[in-house]
């Protein structure tokens, strides 16, 4: 199963994220915020980032962009989660260097959904 | 796999009404024109988090709301738009809507829909036009289903850079419908020029299969903007030539429709009314209580060890031990105490709001202090205590400070100041509210509580009792009721809540000056203060907060009316006698009157003299509640456990004194 980093400033949508994975076999490591989730991330490897977007420090745009500086997170997929239904959202965190998102409200199943299409 | 979404649910409440409580404290600090690029940033993300929590629980009404509010907080962000007063105020009044449906949802209640429609059309009405737009963009392609799609698809170089990998996408083409691809090499440069962190390849793909554009779209809707992808009805008769390697036949049409079936299933099921009473400690406090543990556990063993071969040279360590164990138990106790505490900032928390919105609504002035909100108070107590506060703090917002005109007369500053202010003082936490308005005007209060027959017209009062009329039922000195302090009902309900809670509320006042109420309040509810008394064999705790005095009975001051109810004369009062023998049905030491131990009690403003045998110390008890662990008993608010191991039973004095003037009048009406 896969090693998932799960970054969200909201603790009830964080529980929510990682119970789920974690019930699907994942490997989960929570992060409140980006600066943490980067923090966290320079020191172990991933095969998936999911973050949150909006956050306090360092928001999830950022976060993509510094990610895919680091040799280890140059193709490691990095979905957003996000409530933007607007494009420029989106477009941010393409050009950041996200792989995707997942538009919330989600539920668990669609959340695995997803997730099974990117890691497997 | 099926999860219960409730489980995260109360999570998400509690950090929504933080996520309020933060919008509110910015809001009120934010002035019209000016913008606070953090301050909107922070409102902005305590809406999403909201939006996006509210959506994910299915709790559709907050989703909806909270839309309208972070599209307009989106905007100003952006620069697209000022902040106005208006803004501020409907942004404030969103926030009051929002709690209330958190509250709503939580307690199962309706809300008061004509409200929030009210701010909803008012934030609809500021957001323009395109106020519907809402999240409502999901299906809405409705092409017919055709027999299939051809696909081309030419990834820009960088498509891989944003960890998006071909291989994944055809695979979810694949679970939709027969797969067939071509690939297209042309664009494969020289293998010496080649960057493997590049895409050169591009492919023809036909889809076979009852399959929508939509869901085409969706797979490669991350990559929209990285690629070249043109999506065609198939044209010409299903080819019998597939590849057998990619064939899949799911149903995906119907697949995805159960899908959404179960979707709303989860967001149709409805909150049950479960509210669970949860508390967030300090991590220190939990700390604490383990390091205390840990003590105990070592002095528990010391004297484990002592007990081995214990002989009497070693008293004195056995003395240290059982003091030591002492020492352990009491600060343990403390400790487990303080968990239940919280700073009385959750209770102050909602006066600056309060003071700005009441302040312009009566053209006033008002700037309010607060100090002290560190002071620890325990929850129960806290939620409590914010009824009558609020109604002290309207009340002298209302009624004590003047406009500012009057106090420019009177040569006081524009603005008035209205302060809270908490601290401990003894056991007791001690809250005052004072504001340095007009101060009650003696004269008015007599009158009108001679209008209202509270009074004698010739009746000399100290000031102190004329001030303690404010609390009688049904008093009120505003000359215009207003709707910000209500109608002259509210004082004594403050006072008889604050009672309730085992505290006491008094003013005093200086004409021109101002006035201070202060509300002095137990620590806490599972604790009290007593005074054991005995009747025959057995234990009472009468609160000591409830006392007024005690004194022996003399025999002449003693009154019998209708017969058989008896009345005590104590100076200018008559109070009925009640003999708890009776009222327990039990054998005290003695019957007589004479010479007979008399404890004067108040409860609920009624008073009346408990009959005892004898007076013994006075201690804290820890109160059992005797409703849950055997069931209520008029004249008893409950038990608790004595030093000695037996139970002593405590004493509801306001419940006895009811039950003594209802036999009384029962008497009389006979």
């Amino acid at each position: 199963m896969a090693s998932i980093l799960a970054v969200d400033d909201s603790a009830s949508m964080r529980q929510m994220v990682v119970f789920t994975l974690k019930g699907a076999g994942h490997q989960v490591t929570e992060a409140a915020d980006g600066q943490t989730a980067l923090d966290i991330a320079k020191g172990q490897k991933f095969d998936l980032v999911l973050s949150d977007v909006n956050m306090p420090r360092m928001d999830g745009i950022a976060l993509a962009k510094e990610l895919r500086a680091l040799p280890d997170f140059k193709f490691t997929p990095i979905l957003m989660l996000t409530t933007e239904s607007g494009l420029n959202k989106k477009q941010e965190g393409k050009a950041a260097g996200a792989t995707g998102w997942i538009v919330k409200p989600f539920n668990p199943e669609q959340l695995l959904a997803t997730i099974k299409k990117v890691v497997g | 796999m099926t999860i219960d979404m409730e489980q995260f649910k109360a999570t998400f409440l509690e950090e929504s009404r933080e996520g309020l409580d933060t919008m509110e404290s910015v809001l009120l600090e934010m002035h019209p024109g000016e913008t606070d690029a953090e301050a909107i940033d922070t409102i902005f993300r305590a809406a999403h988090s909201i939006k996006g929590g509210a959506a994910t629980f299915g709790l559709e009404a907050i989703a909806g709301f909270t839309h309208v509010v972070e599209t307009l907080l989106d905007e100003i962000r952006n620069g697209e738009r000022e902040v106005t007063q208006e803004a501020i105020v409907l942004f404030l009044s969103s926030v009051d809507c929002i709690r209330e449906l958190l509250d709503a949802d939580q307690s199962g209640e309706a809300v008061d829909q004509e409200h929030i429609d009210q701010v909803k059309a008012g934030l609809d009405n500021m957001l323009g036009s395109q106020a519907n737009t809402g999240e409502a963009q999901a299906d809405m392609t409705d092409d017919a289903p055709v027999k299939g799609w051809q696909i081309a698809f030419r990834p820009m170089p960088d498509m891989l850079r944003t960890g998006n990998d071909v291989v994944r996408m055809f695979r979810e083409l694949a679970s939709l419908g027969e797969l067939e691809t071509i690939v297209d090499l042309d664009g494969l440069p020289p293998l010496a020029e080649m960057d493997p962190e590049e895409a050169y390849l591009a492919w023809q793909l036909t889809l076979k299969g009852e399959i929508e554009k939509a869901q085409i779209e969706e797979v490669f809707e991350w990559v929209e903007d990285e690629s070249e992808l043109t999506i065609d009805p198939l044209q010409e008769a299903p080819s019998m030539t597939q590849d057998p390697s990619v064939k899949q036949t799911a149903a995906p049409a119907e697949d995805r429709r159960n899908h959404d079936d179960r979707r709303q299933t989860t967001d149709r099921r409805k909150s049950t009314t479960t509210e669970s009473s949860s508390i967030r400690v300090d991590i220190d406090k939990i700390d604490a209580l383990i390091n205390m543990v840990g003590e105990l556990v070592i002095t528990q063993s010391m004297l484990g060890q002592l007990g081995e071969d214990f002989d009497m040279s070693r008293v004195e360590r056995l003395k240290d031990g059982l003091g030591e164990l002492e020492r352990n138990t009491r600060e343990l106790q403390e400790s487990v105490m303080r968990i239940r505490m919280l700073p009385i900032s959750f209770a102050f928390n909602r006066f600056p709001r309060m003071v700005h919105d009441l302040s312009a609504k009566l053209g006033k002035k008002i700037e309010l202090t607060m100090s002290g909100e560190q002071t620890e108070l325990d929850k129960t107590v806290m939620e409590k205590i914010g009824d009558p506060l609020v109604h002290l703090v309207r009340n002298s917002i209302d009624h004590g400070i003047e406009i500012p005109e009057q106090r420019l007369a009177a040569g006081k500053s524009e603005t008035g100041v209205v302060g809270l202010n908490a601290y401990h003082q003894g056991g007791n936490i001690v809250i005052e509210i004072t504001d340095d308005g007009a101060g009650l005007n003696r004269d008015k209060i007599l009158a009108k509580a001679v209008e209202r027959g509270l009074v004698q017209e010739d009746e000399e009062l100290a000031e102190e009792k004329v001030f303690e009329l404010l609390f009688e039922p049904g008093f009120s000195t505003a000359d215009v009721v207003s709707d910000v302090s209500g109608r002259g009902v509210g004082m004594d309900v403050v006072k008889r809540n604050i009672q309730a809670l085992g505290g006491s509320v008094e003013v005093c006042s200086e004409q021109g000056k101002g006035s201070t109420f202060t509300i002095r309040l137990p620590l806490t509810l599972a604790i009290l203060d007593g005074q054991l008394v005995r009747v025959g064999e057995n234990t009472y705790i009468i609160p000591l907060i409830s006392i007024v005095e005690s004194l022996l009975v003399e025999q002449g001051n003693v009154n019998i009316v209708a017969g058989k109810a008896e009345l005590y004369q104590l100076r200018d009062e008559y109070l009925p006698i009640i003999r708890l023998y009776e009222t327990f049905g039990i054998e005290p030491d003695r019957r007589s009157l004479d010479d007979g131990l008399l404890v004067v009690v108040e409860g609920d403003g009624k008073k009346g003299g408990l009959l005892v045998d004898e007076l013994l110390g006075q201690q804290q008890v820890v109160i059992k509640s005797l409703e849950t662990n055997f069931r209520k008993v008029e004249g008893l608010s409950g038990a608790t456990i004595l030093g000695d191991g037996t139970v002593a039973l405590i004493v509801d004095v306001a419940g006895v004194v009811r039950l003594a003037s209802r036999d009384v009048s029962g008497q009389q009406a006979a």
